[in-house]
C-alpha cells in the first residue's frame, strides 16, 4: 500500500466568461432593437442545445487552473498559497467534488470532508442542537457518530447555555464557533479547510489550529489548508504548495514556499524617482526620489554598513516646521520603524529648492529579510504636503553572523540578533 | 482507515455507484426534509393551519362556482363539496411538491457550492414538506366524509399507489425544471404560471365526465386527470369510474417525464456548482 494519498494528473480547470461589447454603438432605437433579438435568438439557440447561456456579447475561456501534478502524502499536513486568483479554491473544489476538472485526473484514497465554509447550510430558524444535526449530515457525519460526538462539540464550541436558541440570535462569534466545532470533530481521512478561520478571534483560531494539528499528528490524518494567514500556515503545516495563476509555483517543505511566496510578491525597488510631472506633494513641497541603501560606516567593522534613508524634496518657498517621517514594515506587516525628524530636530527649515535629506540608521538594527517604507512630510497640526504609504520596498542581507549555528531564517525577533551586545562574565 | 476507498475524479466520469451513493447520503435526505418540514411554518400565527385553510378555502369556491352556479354535475351520488376535495388532495400535492422542487437548487445554492453529495437528493427531499401538507389536509377528507356520511368502499386500500403517482408526476417536471432554473432563471417564472394554469385545466372543480368521451383521450395528455381520476375512484367509489385509455395514457406520460427529469438532472449535475 503506497502512502500518497492524493494524486493530481494534469488537472485542469477551464470557466468560460463573457464579455459585454460596449453599447455605445448602438445609437437608434431600431439598431438596438435588432441587436436585442439577435441577443434574445442566440440565447434560445444556446437554451434548446443546452450550451450555458453567457452574458455578454462575446467569451473567453480561462484556465483557472492548468496542468497540475502534485502529489500528497498520508499525515502531511499541506499549506496552499497564492494570491487572489491564483486557483485556490477551484483546487478544492475539485478535490472535494464540488465542481468536476476540464482536464486530468486526480486519485484520492480515503474518505474527504471538506470545509470550504464556516457552517454550510446552516439554517437561521434552527437551534445550535438542531443545527449541529443538520450540519453534521451535511458534512457527511451519521447520525450516531453525532450523538456520540455530540458533548465534545458542544463543550469545544462554549455554547451550552445557547443550545435551544435559534443561531440567528447568535452573536457571529458563538456562530463561528459552534460550525468550527461540528467540522473538528468529523473523522475523514482527508480534510480540506479553505479560509475558515478568517472569523473568530484570535483565541479561537488557536484552538482550531490546534485541533486540526492534532487531528493530524495523533490520528495520522491529512489536512490541506488554505490561508492567507502565513503565521497560521508556518504554525500548522508541514509541506506547502503554491498557486499563481492556475500553475503550481512551488510545491515541497513549507518553509521554502513560504519564502518563495513572500520573495514573489514584493517587487524590491529600494529606490525611486519621480518624473518632473508627477511628483508628489503640492505646490509648495515635491517628493522628488526615495531611495535606501547602504554606506559603509568607518566606525563599526567592514561589513557592518549603516542603512541611509534618502528624501529628495523641491520646495517653491522657504518653509517653516517641516516634519519628515518614515515607517518600515517587515514582511509580516509589523511596523518595526517609526521616525520622524521632529524627534531629534527642533529647528526644521526648508531651502528653497533642491533638498536632500536623510536619516541614517545605525548597523545591524533591521535583521534580514524585506521591508516596506512609508513616507510623510507635514507641518504637523497644519500642512500635509504628502504621505506615501509603501511607496518602496528594500531588502536587508545580514549573511555576516559567521558565529551563529542556526540558519539565517530561525531568527524570529523582529530586531536583527546583532542588536546590543553579549559579554560573558568570568569566563574564558 | 480499514476501508480504503480509491476515488477517481476525472471529466465526465459517470460516477458508477451514483444509486449507492444516494443511498449512503439517505440520512442528508432526511434530515434536509426535517430542515424543511420545522423551518416551514417558523414564526407564523396559525402555522401548520395554513396546509389546511388553503385547499379546504379552494374547495368551498369550486364548490359554489363549478357546482352551485355552473351546476355541473356531481360523480354518481357523491356530495359536489366532497368530489371536488378528493381532488384538490392530489392536486395540492402535485402543484406544492412541484413549486418546492423546482425552486429546490437554487434555494440551496450554498449547499450545492461548497459541499459535495448526490444533487438529487435536494429536490426529492422538498417533496416531503408537501406530502407532510398533503397528510394533514387529508384529515380535512376524513372528517368531511364523517360529515357527508359517506362510507369509502375497499377501492381506498389503493390509494397509496395514486400518491405514488401524483408524487411521481411532480418529480419528473419538478427535476428537470429545478435543473433548468440553475441556468435560465426564466423557469422560477413558469412554474407559478402552470400550476395556476392546471388547476383550471385539471379536472379539479369537476368531474372529467364531463368531458366529452371523444376528447377524453387527448384531455387525459395532462397527466394528473389520470391521477386524479384514480383518487376519486378510491374515494368515492363505484361513482366515479377510471377512463382507462386515458388512465394509462397518463400512467406511460408519468414514467416518460420521470425519465426525462432524472436523465437531463444527471447531465447538468455537473455543472450546478459552476453556475448556480
Amino acid at each position: 500500500m503506497s502512502d500518497i494519498v492524493i494524486k493530481a494528473e494534469n488537472l485542469g480547470k477551464e470557466y468560460t466568461i463573457g464579455h459585454q461589447a460596449q453599447n455605445g454603438r448602438y445609437v437608434a432605437l431600431r439598431d438596438v432593437m435588432v441587436h436585442n433579438a439577435k441577443l434574445l435568438w442566440s440565447k434560445t439557440k444556446d437554451l434548446v442545445k443546452g450550451n450555458p447561456i453567457i452574458l455578454g456579447d462575446s467569451t473567453e475561456e480561462v484556465w483557472a487552473l492548468k496542468e497540475l501534478n502534485f502529489e500528497i502524502k498520508r499525515g502531511d499536513r499541506v499549506g496552499i498559497i497564492g494570491r487572489n486568483g491564483a486557483g485556490k479554491s477551484t483546487l478544492l473544489k475539485i478535490l472535494s467534488r464540488i465542481t468536476e476538472p476540464t482536464t486530468g485526473r486526480v486519485t484520492i484514497k480515503g474518505r474527504v470532508a471538506s470545509l470550504l465554509e464556516v457552517g454550510t447550510g446552516f439554517h437561521p430558524e434552527l437551534t445550535g442542537r438542531e443545527n449541529i444535526y443538520l450540519n453534521g449530515t451535511i458534512l457527511g457525519m451519521t447520525r450516531v457518530e453525532i450523538k456520540q460526538k455530540y458533548d465534545e462539540i458542544v463543550a469545544f464550541a462554549e455554547i451550552e447555555k445557547y443550545l435551544d436558541t435559534p443561531v440567528k440570535r447568535y452573536s457571529s462569534g458563538m456562530y463561528v464557533r459552534l460550525a468550527f466545532a461540528v467540522a473538528a470533530h468529523l473523522e475523514p481521512e482527508i480534510m480540506i479547510v479553505d479560509e475558515v478561520l478568517a472569523v473568530g478571534d484570535t483565541q479561537f483560531q488557536k484552538k482550531c489550529l490546534g485541533k486540526m494539528e492534532d487531528v493530524s499528528t495523533k490520528e495520522g490524518k491529512t489536512v490541506l489548508f488554505v490561508s492567507h494567514n502565513m503565521t497560521a500556515i508556518r504554525n500548522l503545516c508541514t509541506k506547502g504548495l503554491m498557486l499563481d495563476r492556475g500553475f503550481i509555483m512551488a510545491h515541497g517543505e513549507i518553509k521554502s514556499v513560504i519564502h518563495k511566496y513572500i520573495d514573489e510578491g514584493i517587487e524590491i525597488t529600494g529606490r525611486k524617482i519621480w518624473g518632473d510631472e508627477e511628483c508628489p506633494g503640492n505646490d509648495k513641497l515635491r517628493l522628488k526620489s526615495v531611495a535606501v541603501f547602504e554606506e559603509r560606516d568607518p566606525a563599526f567593522g567592514i561589513k557592518d554598513n549603516k542603512l541611509v534613508f534618502e528624501l529628495k524634496l523641491f520646495s517653491t518657498a522657504l518653509l517653516k516646521d517641516v516634519d519628515i517621517g518614515l515607517n518600515a514594515y517587515n514582511s509580516d506587516g509589523i511596523e518595526v520603524l517609526h521616525t520622524a525628524s521632529c524627534a531629534q530636530i527642533k529647528e526644521r527649515i526648508l531651502n528653497k529648492g533642491t533638498i536632500i535629506i536623510r536619516y541614517i540608521l545605525t548597523p545591524n538594527m533591521l535583521k534580514t529579510g524585506i521591508y516596506a517604507l512609508s513616507v510623510g512630510a507635514n507641518v504637523p497640526n497644519q500642512h500635509l504636503f504628502f504621505y506615501l504609504k509603501d511607496v518602496i520596498t528594500f531588502q536587508v542581507s545580514q549573511q555576516y553572523i559567521e558565529t551563529s549555528v542556526y540558519p539565517e531564517d530561525t531568527w524570529s525577533g523582529i530586531l536583527a540578533p546583532q542588536v546590543g551586545k553579549w559579554e560573558f562574565i568570568n569566563c574564558k | 482507515m480499514l476501508n480504503e476507498t480509491e476515488l477517481i475524479i476525472e471529466p465526465g466520469r459517470t460516477e458508477k455507484n451514483y444509486w449507492a451513493d444516494i443511498w449512503r447520503y439517505r440520512e442528508l435526505f432526511i434530515i434536509l426534509a426535517w430542515r424543511d418540514l420545522s423551518v416551514r411554518y417558523k414564526q407564523t400565527i396559525i402555522g401548520i393551519l395554513w396546509a389546511i385553510i388553503r385547499p379546504l378555502l379552494t374547495m368551498v369556491v369550486f364548490t359554489v362556482i363549478f357546482g352551485r352556479v355552473a351546476k355541473l354535475p356531481s360523480d354518481g351520488n357523491a356530495p359536489y363539496a366532497l368530489m371536488v376535495f378528493a381532488a384538490m388532495l392530489p392536486w395540492t400535492l402535485f402543484s406544492s411538491s412541484l413549486g418546492e422542487a423546482s425552486n429546490s437548487l437554487i434555494g440551496n445554492a450554498n449547499l450545492i457550492s461548497k459541499v459535495y453529495f448526490p444533487r438529487l437528493i435536494i429536490p426529492t427531499a422538498t417533496i416531503v414538506t408537501a406530502f407532510v401538507d398533503f397528510l394533514i389536509s387529508f384529515v380535512i377528507l376524513i372528517i368531511m366524509m364523517l360529515f357527508y356520511q359517506f362510507a369509502p368502499s375497499w377501492n381506498i386500500l389503493l390509494l397509496p399507489v395514486f400518491i405514488l403517482m401524483a408524487l411521481l408526476a411532480s418529480l419528473g417536471p419538478g427535476l428537470w425544471i429545478t435543473a433548468l432554473n440553475v441556468k435560465y432563471r426564466d423557469f422560477r417564472y413558469i412554474i407559478p404560471f402552470v400550476v395556476q394554469f392546471g388547476l383550471y385545466v385539471s379536472p379539479v372543480g369537476f368531474s372529467s365526465n364531463v368531458v366529452p368521451e371523444k376528447w377524453r383521450l387527448l384531455y387525459s395528455i395532462n397527466p394528473m386527470v389520470g391521477v386524479i381520476d384514480g383518487f376519486r375512484w378510491c374515494i368515492l367509489g363505484g361513482n366515479s369510474p377510471i377512463y382507462w385509455p386515458g388512465f394509462i395514457l397518463s400512467i406511460v406520460l408519468i414514467i416518460f417525464f420521470l425519465w426525462l427529469g432524472i436523465t437531463r438532472f444527471r447531465k447538468m449535475e455537473k455543472t450546478f456548482a459552476d453556475i448556480i
